[in-house]
């Protein structure tokens, strides 16, 4: 079972999990994702790559308590190990010599962004970063993000920190400010990336968004990953999870992801009202909006 | 000892029925339905047994179990050493005793069966198995010299386990590599536990790993390693039993609708993951009050009565063609008719109603005459204009096969497929057009049965066996 090497908070609901995986992590490329499970009755859940360091033979993955099982993940001390984590999985992200690029992450995103971001850089290209949050307390990465990228745009919805306002509002003033961007890499909450998508095929920017749909094996067996890409319908697991922005149905990526939100809440309440179970103050404090 | 029968006496003898379940009350659980027979049982149905010296139950086997062979140990009452003759050829007696389609191969071209009915001999070699697992007299077979050759199985379903498990006893160093975090694919997430119980399989591969077979879980080839990779790491050579692969939706309106599951995603959940067992598992399930399964085979025939196991008020079967033309064995289509399970034949989905949140509310079908045979010789299904209608449903299976998952064959060159993407491969050893690689069921014939998977390993292992010590060891 893979070691866990760390395991410790960014912010109340962000951590960030290093996972000692040496043969995954040679083979691993920026894009691609790993399926982890916490434990022997835990379910199967897709997690981006969000950091590889092959010399140690180390998995980053940083994730947000959304509900039973990212909350399960806090629990895990370092020294202590998961079930499995399988992969790597899926196609990696286009890399090659865009000229000027721009990564854009928002919320958890600004994690996957940041490999992607370093192998576009490495090939030459001029990359910007714009990586954006609720608040400045949910922020990371920036000093990583700040090591690559030739710019680094920083912005808050709340404006606590850097630009007050989005990501994709960021993206519009650099793209007008005359910056002639040729490839765009957006990852985050998906009505950031329909956002983002929609700004760009206004300006008629080329647009990666990386899809986060509910799968299980993770290899094309399930078919439960459908997402639907300029009409047709692909599995993301073999095919993605990168797709061109502007064909995605983001709509149905919504109505998907929401399949279980009334067992997913009522888990999380069981596990949250379970005083035996090691969860920190902050994370014990969970709400789901409204 | 039993005393002799004349072979009319034994004729006499009513063939054997295995105890079940009640249906009103396995319709409701998860618990297996047939329920073994008791061993005064098969002493009996052993007797009806001719043994005839033209054995053409051998040959309709595709592992040519020596059957003759075992049904005599069972009137001996060693039960255990029949158990161990089906094992000389069979390395998963308990599995396929339950799964496989004896009706089709052996019991078809018993002697007995032609005035009679023939001898129940898959209840009899599932009774073998248990008793021998049961009681614990499971021995390892023999196991040869190490020949120092090392293999690599690339899945853990029915022809790759097969394939370790010959080789191992061959004296091979066999590593079998699965995607999924438990061996024995399709027996492992796709056949329910009503069918085949989970701990069978378990058994069967602790069995394997006593013997020395290495398993390797979560190890995708392909990803992590290309089979390429896997000769520069010393393997001599490669067996690829990858599976069906990729589900076939019917790619007509609101397909992708919540509620709306490929077979595999449902069975995978419930079995796999255990979504079945409730809340003891974190993996959910939609439990659907009108739950219709689109396809005719023994998969549909899992998923149809899962969904009844997981609650359905309504549970039916859709098919296209009429009944005379379903894949499913005429046993698993009885078990699903006797719990419940609503048939609607000669009926086609058209489109798929959502509700405002997405989910599925209805399906509209049409209904379907049987027209002119098409290339398969089956009578081709035509819709009949203007018998549409419209059937409530709040959970859709679709069950109507697999394309072939190219996961493998895009990463390994000179592997040649056919147009499905199917591994193609000379028949007679199981060899593809890459040397020293080998494949065998659902990758190279498309979605088929356990035992033919079993066989084609069975063939395989012979294969590279000669090819291991001929061209490798020298």
């Amino acid at each position: 079972m893979p070691k866990v090497i760390e395991n410790q908070p960014l912010s109340d609901m962000i951590w960030k999990m290093k996972v000692e995986v040496p043969r995954l992590v040679t083979k691993a490329k920026a894009g691609q994702f790993v399926i982890i499970r916490v434990n022997e009755t835990g379910e199967r859940v897709p997690m981006s790559i969000a950091g590889l360091d092959r010399d140690a033979g180390l998995l980053t993955v940083i994730y947000q308590v959304v509900g039973k099982t990212s909350a399960l993940m806090t629990t895990i001390e370092a020294g202590g190990e998961i079930s499995d984590c399988v992969g790597p999985l899926g196609l990696p992200t286009h890399v090659k010599k865009w000229g000027t690029a721009c990564v854009v992450g928002g919320g958890i995103g600004i994690a996957p962004i940041y490999p992607i971001s370093q192998a576009w850089k490495e090939v030459g290209n001029k990359v910007h970063a714009i990586i954006g949050s609720r608040n400045k307390d949910l922020l990371f990465y920036e000093e990583e993000h700040r090591a690559v990228a030739d710019e680094l745009h920083i912005c808050t919805d709340d404006g606590s920190y850097g630009h007050h306002g989005f990501v994709s509002d960021v993206l519009k003033n650099l793209i007008d400010s005359g910056e002639k961007i040729d490839m765009v890499m957006a990852i985050g909450p998906v009505p950031m990336m329909r956002v983002v998508a929609n700004l760009t095929k206004e300006y008629d920017v080329p647009t990666w968004v990386s899809l986060n749909p509910l799968m299980i094996d993770g290899t094309g067996m399930c078919g439960g990953c459908r997402v639907s890409v300029g009409g047709e319908t692909k599995f993301a697991c073999v095919e993605g999870p990168d797709f061109d922005g502007h064909k995605v149905d983001f709509d149905l990526l919504v109505s998907r992801l929401s399949a279980y939100r009334d067992q997913e809440r009522t888990a999380m309440k069981k596990l949250l009202e379970n005083p035996k179970c090691q969860l920190t103050k902050a994370v014990r404090a969970f709400k789901y909006p409204n | 000892m039993i005393k002799k029968l004349k072979p009319k006496e034994r004729m006499k003898i009513p063939r054997a029925i295995m105890p079940e379940q009640d249906p009103q009350v396995r319709n409701r659980n998860f618990d297996e339905v047939p329920c073994g027979l008791t061993e005064e049982q098969a002493l009996t149905e052993a007797m009806r047994c001719l043994d005839c010296p033209k054995q053409p139950c051998v040959a309709g086997c595709p592992v040519e179990v020596d059957i003759p062979g075992f049904i005599n140990l069972i009137l001996e009452k060693d039960f255990a050493g029949a158990a161990r003759r089906i094992k000389a050829t069979n390395s998963l007696p308990a599995i396929c005793g339950r799964v496989c389609p004896q009706e089709e191969q052996c019991e078809q071209v018993c002697i007995v069966g032609k005035k009679h009915k023939p001898v129940a001999i898959g209840h009899l070699e599932r009774f073998v198995a248990d008793y021998e697992r049961d009681n614990d007299l499971v021995q390892l077979p023999e196991i040869a010299p190490p020949t120092g050759l090392k293999v690599a199985i690339v899945g853990s379903g029915p022809s790759g386990l097969t394939v370790a498990g010959d080789l191992v006893k061959l004296g091979h160093d066999v590593t079998i590599f699965e995607a999924l975090h438990k061996p024995g694919g399709v027996l492992v997430y796709g056949i329910p536990e009503f069918r085949l119980p989970k701990a069978i399989v378990q058994a069967e591969c602790d069995v394997l790993a006593q013997m020395g077979v290495k398993f390797q879980n979560s190890t995708v080839i392909g990803k992590l390693d290309t089979v390429d990779e896997l000769f520069e790491q010393g393997f001599d050579a490669v067996f690829i039993g990858t599976g069906a692969g990729l589900p076939n939706f019917m790619g007509i309106e609101g397909e992708n609708l919540i509620g709306i599951y490929s077979a595999n995603e449902y069975l995978t959940r419930s079995n796999l993951m255990g979504a079945f067992k409730g809340e003891e598992t974190d993996t959910p399930i939609i439990h659907g009050n009108n739950v219709a399964v689109l396809g005719g085979g023994n998969t549909a025939m899992d998923s149809v009565r899962t969904g009844l196991r997981l609650g359905a008020e309504n549970a039916y079967i859709v098919y296209r063609r009429s009944e005379v033309e379903m894949p499913a064995r005429i046993e698993e289509i009885h078990h699903a008719k006797a719990e419940g399970i609503q048939f609607h034949l000669l009926t086609n989905p058209i489109r798929f109603i959502g509700d405002e949140n997405g989910k599925v509310k209805a399906m509209e079908l049409i209904k379907m005459e049987l027209g002119e045979p098409d290339a398969s010789g089956r009578r081709r299904p035509v819709p009949i204009e203007g018998s549409n209608y419209i059937m409530e449903v709040d959970l859709v299976v679709v069950a109507i096969g697999n394309s072939s998952n190219p996961l493998v064959q895009a990463t390994t060159p000179g592997l040649d497929t056919n147009k499905w993407g199917n591994i193609t491969v000379n028949e007679e050893t199981m060899e593809t057009s890459r040397k020293g690689v080998y494949a065998g069921g659902d990758i190279v014939t498309g979605g088929a049965t356990v035992i033919l998977a079993a066989g084609a390993g069975k063939v395989a292992a012979r294969a590279m066996h000669k090819y291991l010590m001929e061209e490798i060891k020298k």
